[in-house]
């Protein structure tokens, strides 16, 4: 059975049923899941969580949705101590999720994970989204793994080599003549007219809360408490929002003390409208046109940006916005210290961390998580710079001639 | 009848102009504004347009053509 009640708007409180819907009818905002937090309280411990599946079903109680889970093992990633990368940063208390081990590499296989298991309650047979990567990725895993029909959509433009981690599971995939532009207003159309469960359309208030477990697992794995400070990327700010959400509930519950995180978000500069926003002190985010190397959150027009901006500000964090040369330096560098293999967007995040660190704005003896949400082997073509071999004869003189080894 | 939820998004230099008001009379598309904010160098409009698909495109097109930025209320449904 599942906790949650109804569908509530953010900014008016109306509240509808739990159906596929994402928006106010009145104001044209976006809904949210709520819950009945007393009954969960009655049920929900830390023993109860604990002795529960080692992927982010643990928490079903505070997701929206009932029995028979679509379950690819998606969650409970890693949290590991990064001594190396905290000592080059000069942080002391550095902690990395690593949400690359998801079963398709991004923490995308959370909320899909809600969100096809939502779409399946719903009666749909077919889901769909737009995307050129861990998003498409995600949703063809996740619909073969339960035996759905899959549309992806994506820019006719994008590397073919891209698409190869999303057309193994076999959608349908539908490259599409146009911009990115073009992209969304087309499926914005398909949405209406086919009785699919979009992604990040009609199925987005459950879409959304899977992202809820990040806080969860954070909290849990630091021995039950919330970190001094979070970090991560912001591409529609959704999964930020609801990193602080996670843990917001945790402590409602009971299950965790007070909330006193301080929310750092990063953006690559090429695509910032949210650091625009906080910098400019604006309550609105003005669309940009993205331009960054970092394309998983490439997003001009972001559909959380107005509350991932309430959530740095109320937290007390900071926006901070990392051009691509720092983003790529970030990857490196986490590579090198940590042996993580990120993609652009959690170099970003280093990139950002770096910054805060060296401006003071994180302390040295804060405990501080830094999310890194997907992994680099999908688009090695950001540093493929970094291969530069030896290249020796089948001899040992030639190896120790060509690496000047000591003879 | 269509009807398609978007955010306008204008520029200083056309804040002062009727543009919602003449893109109801010119296109027979009815404007129903639900969310806004204009200050004096930028602003929005959430609003909903209804009217038939192909007066609905051409609305959107000229009103772009003004320099009025449109994008869906959802945001983008385009995802890395
Ligand atoms: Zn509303």
């Amino acid at each position: 059975m599942s906790f949650a009640t109804a569908l509530r708007c953010r900014k008016c409180g109306q509240e509808y049923p739990l159906q596929p819907v994402n928006l106010c009818e009145f104001c044209l905002s976006p809904l949210d899941v709520s819950y009945d937090y007393k009954a969960i309280a009655k049920v929900l411990t830390r023993e109860k969580i604990a002795a529960g599946p080692r992927d982010l079903w643990r928490y079903q109680d505070l997701l929206p949705v009932s029995s028979g889970v679509v379950d690819i093992g998606a969650g409970f990633t890693p949290l590991v101590k990064a001594e190396r990368l905290g000592k080059e940063l000069g942080l002391e208390q550095l902690y990395i999720k690593n949400d690359c081990l998801n079963p398709t590499y991004s923490f995308k296989d959370r909320p899909v994970s809600t969100a096809i298991t939502k779409a399946k309650e719903f009666g749909f047979d077919t889901v769909a989204c737009a995307s050129t990567g861990n998003l498409a990725a995600s949703v063809a895993a996740l619909a073969a793994r339960t035996n759905m029909k899959a549309y992806v959509f994506v820019p006719s433009n994008v590397e073919p080599g891209k698409l190869v981690g999303i057309a193994i599971y076999n959608p349908t995939l539908v490259t599409v003549n146009g911009s990115y532009d073009d992209v969304n207003r087309l499926c914005a159309r398909l949405a209406e007219k086919y009785k699919w469960g979009f992604i990040n359309i009609n199925l987005r208030p459950y879409y959304a809360e899977g992202n809820k477990t990040l806080g969860f697992e954070v909290a849990e794995q630091l021995g039950w408490r919330a970190p001094d400070c979070a970090i991560t990327t912001a591409g529609s700010g959704l999964h930020f929002t609801r990193i602080w959400k996670g843990l917001e509930e945790l402590s409602m519950l009971g299950l965790i003390g007070p909330v006193n995180t301080r929310m750092y978000v990063t953006q690559a500069a090429g695509s910032s409208p949210i650091v625009n926003a906080f910098q400019a002190g604006s309550q609105h985010v003005h669309p940009v046109e993205p331009n960054t190397i970092a394309k998983s959150i490439a997003i001009g027009n972001p559909a959380d940006g107005y509350y991932a901006l309430r959530i740095v500000r109320q937290s007390g964090g900071d926006a901070c916005a990392v051009p691509d040369e720092e983003a790529i330096a970030g990857m490196k560098l986490l590579a090198q210290t940590e042996g993580i293999f990120t993609e652009a967007a959690g170099g970003v995040v280093i990139g950002g961390l770096k910054r805060l660190a060296a401006s003071g704005t994180i302390k040295k003896n804060e405990l501080t998580v830094a999310y890194i949400t997907g992994a680099g082997p999908r688009t090695q073509d950001t540093v493929a710079d970094i291969v530069r071999p030896f290249t020796v004869q089948p001899t040992l003189e030639s190896f120790e001639e060509v690496l000047g080894m000591p003879v | 009848m269509a009807k398609r939820q978007v955010m306008f998004t204008f520029p200083q230099k056309l804040i002062k102009e009727p543009i919602i008001y003449n893109l109801g009379k010119k296109f027979s598309v009815i404007t129903n504004v639900r969310r806004a904010d204009v200050t004096e160098n930028k602003g929005w409009v959430v609003l909903e347009l209804e009217g038939e698909e192909k007066d609905i495109e051409q609305g959107i097109k000229w009103v772009t053509a003004k320099g009025v930025r449109v994008d869906p209320v959802i945001g983008d449904i385009m995802q890395g």
